[in-house]
């Protein structure tokens, strides 16, 4: 057994191997956010994520099947029928049942796929019995939060703007000489992804996001929360989420928005119930310490933690009109 | 014989006129205009090419290392435009008036001094488009697509939509010309039912365009008026709508998207018989699929927008209305593969590139079968995924047919058969450089990353960087291309015949190499088993 020494160490390499590609390619909740040499969606982290990752997973399927068939056929063709073999050319020109068959079996594949995908955005659209509102508005280039109600009580005064972190702001200006592989949390590169006060919210609560915009078009998109939805100045759109685990879900804008459209992240820290409720808490005293009658706003500037006061109604201040 | 009716009398107007300013600038010869388009398309073929590998460059690592972020984004913008506008669809234009008149045996197109317009009214067009890259306030940044708020806080909103005004003028005019030609000027015998499929899907193809370049040309002057005299068709706060802009917009943009593809469809149905040596499976099907397509891409439109919040009931009509468009896209794809089958096989670069075309268009409307999907589609859309889609339909969909059909028809138009070694080298680097370019980015758009970004994380690194190499030697196959080009112009001692293909059949090819500068003066006599589908039963 003189080869025995190396034959497990192989061995072990090729299933690490094969492991490292599998989870790269159908990575669970441990990867909810962006991996080297990921090469699938991320199945994400709320009760909903799955049924992209799911659908996904079924129409690749499905187009490789038939990728394989109708290539192979090519190439069966291109070698077989080829004048240098000798082929002679037949004359014929059609054949009504195989056009029948290859006409019926797709619209078979595709009601299939449709009752798959129906489903999921029904479920999708179903924004009704949600415990809890943020609203979401999008800014060049930042992200305000405001929290509305939670489990049936309206929030009172909680509310930040949300914007790329600063060493991530700083590496990334034209020829910085900073290197973006340095920018690192918890060992974990979070350049352009991270942010400087993160979207707090509980795991296990049905919650309700309002979005809209205040200047031009943005898209709020968290891949760990499956989807994503336009955020549009003058119009307020609903989506919502149940996140299954504690965690930091990082995404970015995804509707290109002016010069610095790659440079605004959303970062979602999701804890657990108690956790969350004790950082409300704490947000809610917070925001009600300075004097409340006070003009609050010259004291934000000095004291940037201090929850903000949510500006009126989203409307859109574009261009001159 | 055609041949013979193209040399005799008819003395006073043989040959082309001498006198260059007068042959290129005044002409109202289809052949003369088909190369002035093809000149054109490849000069901002490589413009547009340039501003991608500015974008690749950019992208090469983490960081920003050569632009500034809105640079960036006016080359992501202007790539898009000068690609669409100026590249692919002067391209199909300019096969459209070389060979169809050739191919229905008709003298010229219907209408020469429009022709002449509408070719000469493209280059001032994007000398206005291109030059505000050198005005103050940059060129357009907003992504082509052009959605309001963002694109009216640039500065160049009036040159753009001036310039888009001129190409849409351009299109319209080349398209009623096309549907002239077609539908007055076919040779005795030539009926419908038996016309070239490339005739065919510029046929159906110039009424996609009438029917939708008046949309995005009221589209971008409502942006016009909202910048500059004080409208709010797309400004919530004077009571307007930003999500009516992209309905309008897409409107357009969806049959536009067909429009650079179903001459590409035709392209292919032309060249997969001739090297196969065998007729087109299913020719009546192939023609019925084009129109079905046709017809689906008017109500499609909102499965660009399946993130903008519609209703329940929209998601699912345009997600319903877009996946029946696989069913006749299928039906092509199949036969193509059927035509092959039992062929007898050459693989000249033509046929190598129609061959690439099926394949890798093939991966394209998978992607799209999945972008379909509007639950998926909350993930993909924006995302690099969406970019790997669209570059596989149309660099190596419509683009790949029409450097096939380039090849294809460049010894008609030349006389002198180019190098085959040199198209086979440009072949085999173009398909695998464009594979590395853009089969990584469906693996970031998956993974995150979104697009029209100019700097990303480093998880998105390695693909990134293997997307760029791909990308820079794409870009430097095409000067492969470039030079087979020059040598079979000017200095190929090859010459071709007349029936350039061994199993070319059709009208063109009865007409001599290289085509002279009047053909068909008198219409040629018909013989069903010369053309291409002259025994259409069934």
């Amino acid at each position: 057994m003189t080869s025995g020494g190396i034959r497990p160490g192989s061995t072990k390499r090729v299933v690490a191997a094969c492991a490292l590609i599998a989870l790269a390619m159908f990575g669970g909740v441990a990867m909810a956010n962006p991996q080297p040499g990921q090469l699938n969606m991320t199945r994400g982290a709320s009760t909903w994520s799955p049924v992209p990752y799911f659908l996904n997973n079924v129409a690749l399927g499905v187009c490789v099947v038939i990728g394989i068939l109708v290539f192979g056929a090519m190439f069966i063709a291109m070698f077989r029928f080829r004048k240098s073999r000798g082929a002679v050319a037949e004359k014929w020109s059609h054949n009504t049942t195989l056009e029948i068959i290859w006409t019926t079996i797709p619209v078979v594949i595709l009601i299939v796929l449709a009752y798959l995908a129906t489903g999921g955005l029904r479920t999708f659209s179903d924004t009704t019995g949600s415990q809890m509102t943020v609203k979401v508005t999008g800014y060049q280039w930042k992200w305000r939060y405001d929290y509305v109600d939670y489990q049936g009580k309206a929030i009172d005064k909680v509310g930040f703007m949300s914007k790329l972190d600063r060493e991530s702001d700083e590496t990334r200006q034209l020829n910085s000489g900073l290197d973006p592989n340095a920018v690192k949390v918890d060992g974990y590169n979070t350049y352009l992804i991270n942010v400087d006060e993160p979207l707090v919210v509980p795991v296990g609560v049905k919650i309700r996001f309002v979005i809209t915009a205040g200047d031009v078009i943005h898209s709020w998109w968290v891949p760990a929360l499956g989807w994503k939805m336009d955020a549009i100045p003058g119009i307020v759109n609903a989506a919502w989420t149940n996140i299954t685990e504690p965690g930091v879900y990082r995404g970015q804008c995804a509707e290109l928005c002016g010069q610095d459209h790659g440079f605004m992240p959303i970062v979602v820290k999701a804890l657990p119930k108690e956790e969350f409720e004790k950082w409300l808490a704490d947000k809610e005293a917070q925001a009600k310490q300075p004097a409340p009658a006070a003009p609050a706003a010259a004291s934000t500037a000095a004291a940037p933690s201090t929850a903000q006061i949510a500006p009126d109604a989203p409307v859109a201040q574009g261009h001159q009109g | 014989m055609a041949h013979a009716a193209t040399h005799d009398h008819h003395d006073d107007h043989h040959g082309a006129p001498k006198n260059f300013f007068v042959r290129w600038c005044m002409s109202t010869n289809h052949k003369d205009i088909g190369t002035l388009y093809l000149v054109f398309s490849l000069l901002m073929f490589f413009i547009g090419g340039s501003f991608a590998m500015v974008i690749r460059a950019e992208l090469f690592k983490p960081g920003l290392q050569l632009v500034q972020p809105y640079f960036f984004n006016e080359m992501t913008t202007m790539h898009a435009l000068v690609m669409i506008f100026g590249a692919v669809m002067p391209a199909f234009v300019g096969l459209g008036n070389w060979m169809i008149p050739l191919m229905v045996g008709a003298p010229d197109m219907a209408l020469p001094r429009m022709n002449n317009l509408s070719f000469w009214i493209l280059p001032f067009a994007f000398a206005l488009l291109l030059s505000t890259l050198f005005l103050p306030g940059g060129g357009p940044a907003g992504g082509w697509t052009m959605y309001p708020p963002l694109s009216l806080q640039g500065s160049s909103t009036a040159y753009v939509v001036f310039a888009v005004h001129l190409m849409g003028i351009s299109s319209i005019m080349g398209a009623i010309n096309i549907i002239a030609t077609i539908l007055n000027m076919r040779a005795p015998g030539m009926d419908l039912l038996k016309m070239p499929v490339f005739v065919w899907s510029w046929l159906i193809t110039a009424f996609l365009l009438i029917a939708v370049m008046p949309v995005l040309a009221g589209a971008v002057t409502m942006l016009l008026t909202d910048k500059y005299f004080g409208t709010n068709f797309f400004n919530a706060a004077g009571g307007g709508d930003p999500v009516l802009f992209q309905h309008i917009f897409w409107f357009f943009g969806h049959p536009e998207v067909y429009i650079m593809i179903l001459p590409a469809f035709g392209l292919v149905s032309e060249i997969i018989p001739t090297f196969a040596r065998k007729p087109i499976f299913g020719y009546k099907a192939m023609v019925f699929a084009i129109a079905s397509i046709a017809f689906l891409s008017f109500i499609v439109w909102a499965h660009h927008m399946f993130a903008v919040g519609l209703p329940l009931g929209g998601e699912i009509f345009f997600m319903y209305a877009t996946m029946l468009i696989a069913v006749p896209t299928g039906v092509k794809v199949f036969n193509w593969v059927s035509t092959m089958w039992g062929g007898s096989m050459t693989f000249e670069t033509p046929m190598l590139f129609a061959i690439a075309f099926v394949i890798l268009f093939t991966i394209g409307g998978f992607s799209g079968l999945m972008l379909a999907l509007a639950p998926a589609d909350f993930q993909y859309h924006d995302t690099y995924f969406v970019v790997a889609h669209f570059h596989y339909v149309l660099v190596t969909g419509a683009i790949f047919a029409i450097i096939a059909a380039t090849y294809y028809w460049l010894p008609k138009w030349t006389g002198h058969m180019y190098s085959e070694t040199w198209g086979k080298i440009h072949f085999w680097n173009s398909v695998i450089w464009v594979n590395v370019l853009f089969f990584p980015q469906h693996f970031l758009g998956l993974a995150g990353m979104p697009r029209r970004i100019p700097d990303y994380n480093v998880a998105f690194a390695n693909f990134n960087m293997i997307s760029s190499i791909g990308g820079f030697l794409f870009g430097a196959s095409q000067l492969i291309f470039l030079g087979v080009l020059v040598h079979a112009v000017w200095f190929s001692k090859k010459k071709a015949a007349d029936r350039v293909w061994e199993g070319a059949k059709g009208l063109e090819w009865t007409v001599p190499s290289p085509a002279p500068y009047h053909t068909f003066d008198v219409p040629p006599v018909i013989h069903d088993h010369e053309l291409a589908h002259g025994h259409v039963e069934d």
